[in-house]
């Protein structure tokens, strides 16, 4: 009994080492679908002796786990959301880093006409004027919420479709598989687009339209509000992603001979 | 029937060249599950035990909540754990939240009521068998426990074999309270889900393939150090 | 051996299942030696009249009074039954069993242990599994376990149904050397041949009712009552 119960303590103790500096940062999956991740996170390692720990979550979940103080920081793509976060006190402020773009994806046939769109805003038009299936994320994501005001845009409600439109209230990644296997339509990031594995009959429809661009923005968690945030590893942390070394991977990173984000921080704190 | 194909033979290819990275969140599944697994029975073996001896007003109701328990969405688990865990919630300040030990805590809450009901029901046989001899032996509560429980600890392997399996084979409960961090709280389970979403389904397959072989193997290592036992008792 | 349990005086004492009268009520009184043998005819409520006694089975009404507080003279007995409960272990582990939840260290019990099969005729089956032993073979661990933690009185249901004739030999023997060691034993049987072999008294049971209660010898040679002869007959007694 005793050994067992001994058994137990150092697995659970086993448990609790671990570097001396961590830090926790919720970041949506269209970023970390990207792998730019997986660049950035063992340079920071490297320069700073930081290790970042990654919560990927959509962008309504990261904002929330930022609200709890459950992360130290955030980085998503959803402005709106972003400024309204700062405006509650939950971030003293938001840093623009990098943006990459939205994509319109679609069955190689293109029942719609996607291709010979001329904006954004036509291309979906021509999907809804259709009736092509259209798989939405659904999942309050900011990707999500870029769809929805896009649909806004182009004068159509998207709470008024009826079956061709279909919200699966899932990640990019399942959204994708879900739109592979039914051939139906989706927007998606080109990164989570150029890594994506099962594209099936889908391919690159339309892209190109500024309203398309994506923002992503780093925003520390208040430590007034909550007093265990690690907030001078959030400040290094964004002087490091705003930096010339950030900026040289950011611009540099490709996948299949395509460059995915443009790095755009400011110099200093707006 | 490419994609299992190609998950089979990279399942192989990982495991021949032992994958550091497969290594690493194999080895934390294991750690997770086997921790979860040992609390959960200390928890619920008693507690079945308990229920089978004791005659008490609410005990029908007990297990009928226990039965129900076993269909608990290990989402729901999840959550809940989530909301207690967060810094914003009540057990906030122990700084749980994102770590094994998170991921521990739901595992335990979804398999308990699994192991204690299937404990429940042989301990509950073996009890109508032993109660006219316990009873005129003046055993007290304690030792009857003791007994049923040591003599009916082949069937309680089978009991939290099972409660194994649900915990290892999890992915709800610990995608939510673990966070799927990678080298943090990354364990086979969370990081099929991960390249699934990726749409990597060979590699997704093939890590389902590992969980699979280590279910067995711990399943028949564990048949087998039974299997010894009894020869070295009997 | 004196007896600080007995007399054990039953006053109007009966029970009950789901508002059914399984024995009782029964008035009378057993001294502190010897065997007391219950016979009856089938459903009689032998079996529930030993439970009764022994406490195993509520008592519905009436008083069960021992010479000693009732909890005290609990620890004193023992009681073994018709189909002997094997505990899912060795024949070593079932014997100590009774010493082992009273405390005796494992190295004392097993010295006893070792004794009691020897003299059961279990010495060289320490080892099996108490559940795979023939009817006989687990009766006399029933026994043996029973009588390891010398009980001053030991409850006996039926002990010999379905053994053959050399177990039941055995199994007599046994019985008699515990009545010589002055244990007191209340058995039941529905082999009037044993009765009359083991019994000093005997209490005749129809319906749940005590009939008679004699020396063995007095109710042999002549019951007191109608059933009792037509019972010695081999009457049936509807």
């Amino acid at each position: 009994m005793k050994r067992v119960l001994t058994l137990v303590m150092a697995l659970c103790l086993g448990t609790a080492v671990q570097a001396t500096e961590v830090m926790k940062l919720a970041v949506t999956t269209s970023f970390h679908n990207s792998g730019l991740a997986d660049i950035l996170v063992p340079q920071i390692k490297a320069d700073l002796d930081l290790e970042v720990q990654l919560l990927v979550v959509g962008t309504g979940q990261a904002l929330k786990l930022g609200r709890s103080g459950d992360v130290d920081a955030i980085l998503v793509h959803s402005k709106a959301a972003e400024e309204r976060f700062v405006a509650e006190g939950f971030a003293p402020h938001r840093r623009e880093i990098m943006y990459n773009d939205f994509v319109v994806i679609g069955p190689v046939a293109d029942p719609a006409g996607a291709q010979g769109a001329t904006s954004a805003r036509q291309a979906l038009q021509l999907i809804a004027a259709n009736r092509a299936d259209f798989v939405s994320r659904g999942d309050d994501s900011g990707t999500h919420k870029k769809e929805q005001q896009l649909w806004r845009d182009a004068g159509l409600d998207p709470q008024g479709f009826d079956g061709w439109y279909k919200p699966v209230g899932a990640g990019m990644g399942a959204a994708l598989n879900t739109a592979a296997g039914l051939g139906a339509y989706v927007l998606a990031d080109r990164a989570s687009w150029l890594n994506f594995g099962n594209r099936g009959g889908l391919a690159l429809l339309f892209s190109g339209d500024p309203v398309l661009f994506n923002q992503y923005a780093f925003l520390p968690v208040d430590a007034g509000r909550h007093p265990h945030v690690q907030s001078a590893l959030a400040m290094q942390l964004e002087g490091w992603l705003t930096s010339d070394r950030a900026k040289a991977l950011i611009n540099g990173y490709e996948i299949n001979g395509e460059t995915l984000f443009t790095f755009n921080a400011a110099p200093k704190v707006q | 029937m490419n994609d299992i194909w190609g998950g089979l033979t990279q399942a192989v290819w990982l495991v021949v060249t032992l994958d550091a990275e497969l290594l690493e969140i194999s080895l934390r599944s294991l750690q997770v599950s086997v921790s979860a697994l040992i609390v959960a029975s200390l928890i619920a073996m008693p507690l079945a035990a308990f229920l089978s001896v004791k005659r008490f007003r609410m005990r029908r109701a007990v297990i009928a909540v226990l039965n129900a328990l076993m269909g608990l969405p290990p989402v729901v688990v999840g959550l809940v754990v989530y909301v207690l865990l967060s810094r914003s919630g009540p057990l906030g300040v122990l700084g749980l939240l994102f770590s094994p030990t998170a991921m521990i805590i739901a595992q335990v809450i979804i398999i308990v009521p699994l192991i204690a009901s299937i404990a429940h029901q042989s301990l509950r046989d073996l009890w109508q068998e032993y109660h006219d001899l316990l009873i005129s032996m003046n055993v007290t509560q304690r030792q009857k426990m003791a007994t049923l429980l040591w003599d009916a600890r082949r069937a309680l392997l089978t009991a939290a074999l099972a409660g194994f399996g649900r915990a290892i084979g999890e992915v709800g409960a610990i995608m939510v309270v673990g966070g799927n961090i990678d080298h943090a709280t990354r364990v086979l389970t969370t990081a099929i889900a991960l390249e699934t979403g990726k749409g990597e389904f060979a590699l997704a397959l093939a890590l389902g393939f590992v969980l699979i072989a280590l279910a067995i193997a711990i399943n028949l290592a564990i048949h087998w150090l039974g299997r010894t036992e009894r020869e070295g008792a009997w | 051996m004196v007896s600080t349990m007995f007399p054990l005086t039953l006053t109007g004492a009966r029970s009950a299942r789901a508002g059914k009268t399984l024995v009782g009520p029964v008035d009378l009184t057993l001294g502190g030696q010897g065997v007391t043998v219950v016979i009856g005819p089938n459903g009689a409520g032998k079996t529930s009249f030993l439970r009764m006694l022994h406490g195993a089975a509520r008592l519905s009404s009436g008083r069960i009074d021992w010479a000693c507080p009732t909890p005290e003279a609990q620890q004193k007995q023992g009681f073994v039954f018709q189909r002997p409960v094997m505990l899912r272990r060795s024949v070593l582990e079932n014997i100590i069993y009774p010493l082992r939840i009273k405390g005796v260290s494992r190295t004392e019990a097993t010295r006893r242990a070792h004794e009691w099969a020897e003299r059961v005729g279990l010495g060289d089956m320490l080892g099996r599994a108490a559940p795979v032993l023939s009817g006989g073979e687990q009766q006399k661990l029933a026994l043996a376990r029973a009588l390891i933690s010398s009980p001053e009185l030991l409850f006996l249901d039926e002990p010999c149904a379905a053994l053959d004739g050399r177990a039941m030999i055995d199994i007599e023997k046994i019985l008699t050397d515990a009545r010589a060691g002055g244990t007191r034993l209340i058995m039941s049987t529905h082999d009037m041949g044993q009765a009359r072999r083991l019994a000093d008294e005997v209490i005749f049971l129809v319906h749940g009712q005590a009939l008679e209660h004699a020396p063995a010898a007095q109710f042999f040679q002549s019951p007191a009552t109608a059933q009792g002869r037509a019972f010695l007959n081999g009457d049936i007694i509807a």
